[in-house]
Parts: structure tokens; sequence; C-alpha cells
């Protein structure tokens, strides 16, 4: 049978996620006058964070940045997956027109980052999601009038959430962030250095003022009781139950390595590996963004900037040590508490694709070997979900990450690596 | 440490693992060593296709030995084994390789081994996912699939629960008459068998074993896709093959409904990074049978290392060049279909117990130097 | 404000209108269709992280299965198999 090779696509740079990372990163190669592909899944550019149906409903920076993409020469593919970064900064691309491959000098990864999850008992009960689930269906024009929400877990993402379901007319019956009190206040006081952001916290709270926001608060359990579902919340000490019809519950973000991982990238403790230029330990190859270390929008952006530049050719001198500095103090203020840990019971799934349950999973193991034992993270959402998880509860270290980087079609695998370079011929 | 043990198996793959299981059913104090964990190795990267293979006589003789003898194993084993007594299909695609079909067929006859002649409507019948236009095939019903990192470890586990002594992350960096010297200080005993599979040479020079690296992917599940393990006739021709990379059609269905997709042949030592050129075609020569398989969802692949011997037979008996050392290793893609066959061997040998199978074609000293 | 355009699609045999332009899992979710699939021990479940990540929210589409409804945006026509 003949193999049928993939359309090749070239360009000087490759953007991967049209997030804000992404779209600076895009914007800025492409001033500096190379030619750039920037590709994201979404049907529109944005990311999670710039995540729309209408331009009108974002803010003025993303509007911004959207123009600008807009303006500029880069061209922009929405639909499409990159499943695989191959030797010779090889992209694969798996799109609804079927598989292309995009070849360029230099490649900037900028896949963002996705929710932590972490099990309790009900975790998978329908009507349960991530705060960014509840927020990306909000964001895609879901109706939430008249919805009672629990939003629950740790990180600045429950303000905004907790702000815009109360917009949509949802009544959030309550946000429980895990941190104690005394860091979240301490790390608000932090914001003073940047004003944006502490006013920008204000607005949010504001926005559900008429909700309850407990630190020190987190979910033990969830039930379904007369068609509703019925929410333990404790702090350790005492416990309520508060009735709702949808609990959003997310743990904070993990950066997507999985893209890097595949191209070869050394990864540190927070993330990919970067230098001034947000260059990788790969040739070519630049990260910008939450890949990087979870550091919120701004400094995508400014890393996406350098990125481009370098990209392009162009020396940046200087990295931003503020971003490093703003994700410490994030990392330390929404540490996650050690009683999470003993929340889940024998029975409660960890591994959501093969319904793996906890007491199946053991301490001093590898991840690789829980895996192979236990078929944790064997599913289609390859161990994103179940791999944090494990890694909190059991320890293990990283897995690797395998081809592709996502669940891609045996036809977009034929023509991909039918369009490839020879490898391993040397 | 329960003193000195008689036996030290190096490596826990499925062929250390039944070695060691079979020497502790014996009555022998056995210790089994791994660098990694049990079945982490190349067990974890094969297919687990229980398969009669009939690329030599003995070929023929110790996959059917190590079938019947997993047949016997079947009621102990754990669910978690996925022991599916599927069979296989081999697929002809045109006459020449039917008349092949047949030869298999009369030989499988002759040895009182089960398998059924397809033409191209019963080959259809028992696989509609194959593509129209072939020309028959083979189907040997009492072939099986299992989940080979469980086989190991349930192996493993009863060579424990037999007296045997297990020791995973323990490197063993070299062997000699007395016994092994381990990262975790020396073992000694009189006799040592080296199960290293791939690694096997790094501790017995000399082992004319060579890494020949193979490709899998597996998909999404897509239940009742197909039925059997299906193969193409020209496998063996593939498997056969020395020089360049070779890929033949070879997909397995899981239990979850996943299909395992293979299989492909180099010759580039330890390579880790995925060939995606060899994935490619790897894949391709699958939609060339199943066509309908361009349309599912892969949701990783990986590679493996075959242990490979010159004569395709894996090496199994006394080392002539030391005294004490017995190697079982070099199964190429054989190693989870003999490993049961290839311990109960062993373990005859080592205790003077007549063999069921005619041990010659499988000793070592034939590719000694010493002897040769 | 002008209502906003629909489309009709077809969710276990049954028509279904919904908004133009959104995702199967907005539309299902503003049907109050909050299971989408059987899991693999056979428990409900529906969507959780909404941006293609976690695959819970897997349905069959137009005789495709595993396609992941927060990704997918209606058409006219579409026929969904929910495994609920």
């Amino acid at each position: 049978m003949p193999e049928r090779a993939a359309q090749v696509l070239k360009a000087h740079v490759a953007v991967v996620g049209a997030g804000p990372a992404g779209i600076a990163a895009a914007v800025s190669a492409a001033e500096c006058g190379s030619s750039v592909v920037v590709i994201d899944a979404a049907p529109r550019a944005g990311g999670q964070i710039w995540r729309h149906r209408a331009r009108g409903e974002l803010g003025r920076t993303a509007r911004t940045w959207l123009a600008r993409l807009d303006a500029s020469p880069a061209t922009f593919i929405a639909g499409a997956t990159i499943v695989d970064c191959a030797p010779g900064l090889q992209l694969t691309a798996e799109g609804d027109g079927g598989a292309f491959v995009i070849e360029a000098a230099a490649v900037v990864i900028a896949s963002g980052a996705y929710e932590r999850f972490l099990p309790f008992p009900g975790w998978t009960t329908p009507g349960v999601l991530g705060v960014g689930g509840i927020q990306a269906l909000l964001k895609s024009g879901a109706s939430m009038a008249g919805r009672r929400v629990v939003l629950a877990g740790s990180g600045p993402l429950l303000l905004p959430v907790a702000a815009a379901l109360t917009r949509a007319g949802a009544r959030v019956v309550m946000v429980a962030e895990q941190a104690p009190v005394r860091r979240v206040a301490r790390f608000a006081a932090g914001l003073w250095s940047t004003p944006a952001r502490l006013l920008q916290a204000a607005a949010y709270r504001g926005a559900f003022l008429g909700s309850p926001y407990r630190c020190g608060t987190w979910v033990a359990r969830v039930e379904v009781e007369g068609g509703a579902l019925a929410v333990s919340l404790t702090d350790g000490v005492r416990s309520r139950i508060e009735r709702c019809d949808l609990l959003g519950v997310g743990y904070g973000l993990v950066p997507s390595t999985e893209l890097p991982k595949i191209a070869g990238c050394m990864i540190g403790d927070s993330g990919v590996l970067v230098g001034a230029g947000q260059e990788t330990t790969v040739a070519g190859v630049y990260c910008a963004g939450e890949p990087t270390g979870i550091a919120g929008a701004e400094s995508a952006i400014r890393q996406g900037t350098r990125a481009g530049r370098s990209a392009a050719g162009e020396r940046v001198a200087s990295g931003g040590p503020q971003d490093g500095a703003f994700a410490d103090r994030l990392a330390r203020a929404f540490a996650l508490r050690d009683e999470l840990r003993s929340l889940p019971e024998p029975e409660t799934i960890v591994c959501r694709c093969e319904d793996v349950r906890y007491a199946e999973l053991r301490a001093g193991r590898t991840i690789r070997q829980q895996k192979l034992e236990t078929r944790a993270g064997m599913g289609p959402c390859q161990g994103r979900l179940c791999g944090p998880a494990i890694r909190y509860l059991f320890g293990g270290g990283a897995d690797r990450v395998q081809v592709p980087a996502f669940p891609a079609s045996v036809d977009t695998l034929i023509a991909a690596g039918a369009a490839s370079v020879p490898q391993g011929e040397s | 440490m329960a003193g000195r043990p008689d036996a030290i198996v190096v490596g826990a793959g499925i062929v250390g693992a039944a070695c060691a299981r079979e020497l502790a059913h014996a009555g022998l104090a056995v210790t089994l060593v791994d660098a990694g964990f049990v079945g982490g190795g190349a067990t974890s990267a094969g297919m687990g296709h229980v398969v009669l293979m009939d690329d030599s006589e003995a070929q023929l003789a110790l996959t059917a030995y190590s079938r019947s003898l997993l047949d016997e194993l079947s009621p102990a084993l754990p669910r978690g084994v996925e022991r599916d007594r599927c069979g296989t299909v081999w697929v002809a695609e045109d006459e020449v390789q039917l008349e092949g079909a047949r030869a298999k067929q009369s030989l499988y006859a002759a040895r009182g081994l089960e398998s059924e002649l397809l033409d191209a409507t019963a080959l259809r019948r028992l696989e509609p996912e194959l593509r129209p236009g072939l020309a028959g095939g083979l189907c040997v019903p009492g072939d099986s699939v299992v989940y080979p990192p469980a086989l190991a470890r349930w192996l493993a586990d009863d060579a424990v629960a037999n007296g045997a002594t297990l020791q995973e992350q323990v490197t063993v960096e070299s062997v000699d008459g007395s016994g092994v010297t381990t990262s975790g200080g020396c073992l000694q005993a009189n006799i040592v068998v080296n199960a290293a599979g791939a690694q096997a040479p790094a501790l017995t020079p000399g082992l004319p074993i060579v890494p020949r690296r193979g490709h899998l992917a597996i998909t999404d599940r897509y239940p009742g896709f197909c039925r059997h393990q299906v193969v193409e006739l020209g496998y063996l021709a593939s498997a056969h093959r020395m020089d360049d990379a070779s890929v033949a059609f070879n997909i397995q269905p899981r239990g979850t409904g996943q299909l395992l997709i293979g299989s492909s042949r180099e010759l580039v030592g330890w390579d880790p990074a995925i060939n995606r050129a060899v994935l490619a075609r790897m894949l391709a020569r699958a939609t060339g049978f199943m066509p309908r398989l361009a349309g599912l969802s892969v949701l990783r692949s990986w590679i493996g290392f075959r242990p490979t011997t010159p004569d395709k037979l894996p090496l199994v008996g006394q080392w002539p060049e030391l005294p004490g050392l017995w190697i079982a290793a070099g199964h190429e893609g054989l190693g989870i279909t003999t490993a049961l066959g290839t311990a109960r061997l062993l373990a005859d040998l080592m205790l003077g117990r007549r063999p069921s199978i005619d041990p010659a074609p499988y000793d070592p000293a034939r590719v000694s130097a010493a002897v040769g | 404000m002008s209502p906003a355009p629909a489309v009709t699609i077809r969710v276990n045999d049954a028509e279904l209108r919904v908004t133009a332009g959104v995702t199967l899992a907005v539309a299902l979710h503003d049907a109050g269709r909050t299971v989408l699939r059987r899991s693999a021990s056979d428990e409900p479940r529906g969507p959780l992280c909404g941006m293609g990540i976690c695959f819970e929210c897997r349905v069959t589409i137009d005789g495709v299965p595993h396609r992941r409804a927060c990704v997918v945006v209606v058409a006219d026509g579409m026929d969904v198999r929910l495994d609920a």
C-alpha cells in the first residue's frame, strides 16, 4: 500500500499554541521579519485565559493582542492539534481536514497548562467539573442562570470564575480555598507591588460579595441527594454540607510539558528549563508561558515576546526575574495541604480513563511501574489527569511521554512519518 | 537474607521469572535479581502473543511445548494476566502464501496441533475488517494472548510463595564461578542463570545476542474490531531477515477493546527514539490489510528490544565456558511464548530430569568458542 | 438583540435545537444532559476539564466514537450517541 505523505508547510518559526504566550511569540517573530505559523487546537485564538465567543467579552489587553495577531503577517491555523515534534523540528498537526506537517527553523512551544485534579470520594460524579472546566463552559456560551454552584480547590482561578458565574446569573453557594487565610492574605498583600493584579483581584471579589469565600476549607466528599450534589466541606475541624447543581474543584495548574518532553527538552522542578531568550536545551526549540512554570498571563506575554524574538534570530539580552518571583509566591501561597492526601478511600477512582482505584496503587513504585501494573495513565488522557495526582499521593517521579503527544489517528501517523526526514542514520 | 541460595537468576523478565519459579518448585533456594522491576524490560514492551511458530522444527517444538504449559497453568492465573485464548489467524495475500498455509496446516496436523485452513470467504467471516481480495489463511485456535508484565509478576510472586527471594532495583555487575557481584554486594551460589535478555552479553561476554528493535502502537477502545490475533503469513519472512528495517502486519485485540498494532524489526543498537518513518511504514502495512484502521485513534507508541541470536533459537542450558553458569536468553520475539518451556527445560537439565523435548537445538554450546 | 441562530442535532435519536456555533459540550449542558458516557467500569461520567484534556466528555458523533464534546462545534444534522 502506498504511504500517503502529508502536506508539508514550511516556516521560519512555528508557534504551538495561540494563548497569550503564543500570540506574543508569533507577533514578535513576525515583526522581526520571520515567516511565522501559529497553530491552536481551538477554533479561535486566545488560549484558555482569553477563550471567547466574541471579542467584546474580553479585556483590553486581550483585545489588543488579538488585533495585533490579526494585523500581523503570521499565519494562524485554528482547529489543529500538534501531536508530535520529531527530530529535525518537524511538527505533526492533526486537524479536521487531516494531517499536515510543519517544518520550521525554530519552534516556540506555548502549550499552556491544564488543571490539577486530586481524587476524593465522589469526584467522578457527573456535575463535578474542574474550576477551569466550568469557566471554559461559561466562556463557550453555556447557560448558568439559576444554577447553584460550589467552587473549591486552590489558586487565583477561583476568584474570576466565581465573579463570572455571578454575572451570568448563577448562585455561587460558596468558594472554598484550601490554603490557610494567612497565606492567601500575605499573597494578596504582595500584590501591592503589581497594582493591576491587586485591582483585578478586588474587582473579582467585589463581583461575588454575596457569596462566602472561605480559606482553609476543602471538599472531602460528594454524594448525590435528591437530584442535587451534596458537597461535604471541611476545615479539618468542622464539616458542613452544601447542596448545589455543579461543583467546580481544581487544585491549580500543571504546566503542559508533553510536547517539550517529546522534543527532548530538559525539565526542571517547575517546568521546561529555558535561558534568557526562552531557549530550551534542544537547539531551535523555545518555550514560553506556563510550560516553563505557572506564572500567569502577563508573564506569558513577556516570555512569548522574548521567545518570538530569539526564535527569529534576534539576541534577547535579559530574562525576566519577576516572572520567577511571582511564580514562587504563587506556588508558596497555594501549596497543597497534607490533609488532601488522605481524602481518597480504597474504592476512590484515581485514573478516570481506566478506572484504577486508590487501593490498587502503592507508594515506592515509579510512575511507569504503577502504570504497567495497574493501567493508571494508559487511557486517552495519557496520564495528564492521574499523573499529577499519583505523583502528589504516592511520589514516583515523572513518567516518560510517548508519541503521539495527543491521541492521533493511524492515518495521521502514517502521513507524518511518510513525510518525515530520515532518522537514526548517523 | 535467608542464607546462601542454591541458584541466582539474573533478570526478572518473563523468562527469568519463569526460571525462578521452576527452580523454586523443584525445591531449590532461589534468588531472583533485577536491575529494575519484574517484567519492566522487553517483557513490558512485547505484544503478549502466545503462538505456534515454525521457522524451524526446534522452534515449533518449543513453542508448542510452552503453549501446552500455559494451558496447564491457565486455571491458576489471576484476571490481571488477561489470558484470552483468542487464537491466531494467519493471512495469505495470494496463492503462493496460501500454499504456505496448507504446508503449515499439514505440519501442525502431523504434530497433533489443531489448525484450520481458511478460504477467502471463511477468512472474511472470521475477520470482517480484512480487506477483500485476500486469498485465505489459517486459523490456529489454540494460540492465546496475555498481558506480559502481569504474567511475569505472577510467575515471580509464585516463585516467592515457594521460597524464592526477589531483589528488585539491584544491578548485577558481574558473574563468576562462585556467584555474582551486585550493586548491593556479593551474592554466592553454585548456580547462576543469566536470563538478562538482550543485556545477557554484558554479563557473559561471547554470547551472540543483539538487540533487535521493534515498534508497537496501541489504539483507543474499539471492541469487536477484530477477534483473533491476525498476522500476515509474510511475518515469518520478516522475522527471519536480518537486513534493513522490515515491517509485517500483526494486530492483537486486547481485553479492553484496544488494538495493539505491530510489527517492525531493526538492527540499530539500543537507540531509544521512535523512528517515525518505520512507525508509519508499520501502520501503513496494517491499514493495507485492515483499511478501516486508518481512522482509529492511537494513544501511544513505544519500542522494545528483542534479544536475537544468529539462528533465531534461544540459548537454554549450561554455558561451557564457566562452570555453574547457565543461560536462558536470546528468545527474540518469542520470549512471552516460550518462557514456560524454557524454564521447564532448564530445570530438567539442571536437575537431571528427562526433558519432554530434545534440548540439543537450544544448547548454548552451539555458539560457544570453547566448543565450536 | 435578535435570538441566536439555531441548528438541529440528534441526540440518541431525539431532535435537539441548539445555539449555532457552540461546542457540543455547551449544547448538551444547556439541554440538561450531564451524563455523556459510561466509564471502563460502567460508571456514569460527564465533562470535567472543558478544554480537551481529560477525555471524559467522549461521545460518538456521526458514527465516530471517542470524539470530545468540548472541542467539537455543533453542526446541523449532527448525529450524537451518548452512552448514558
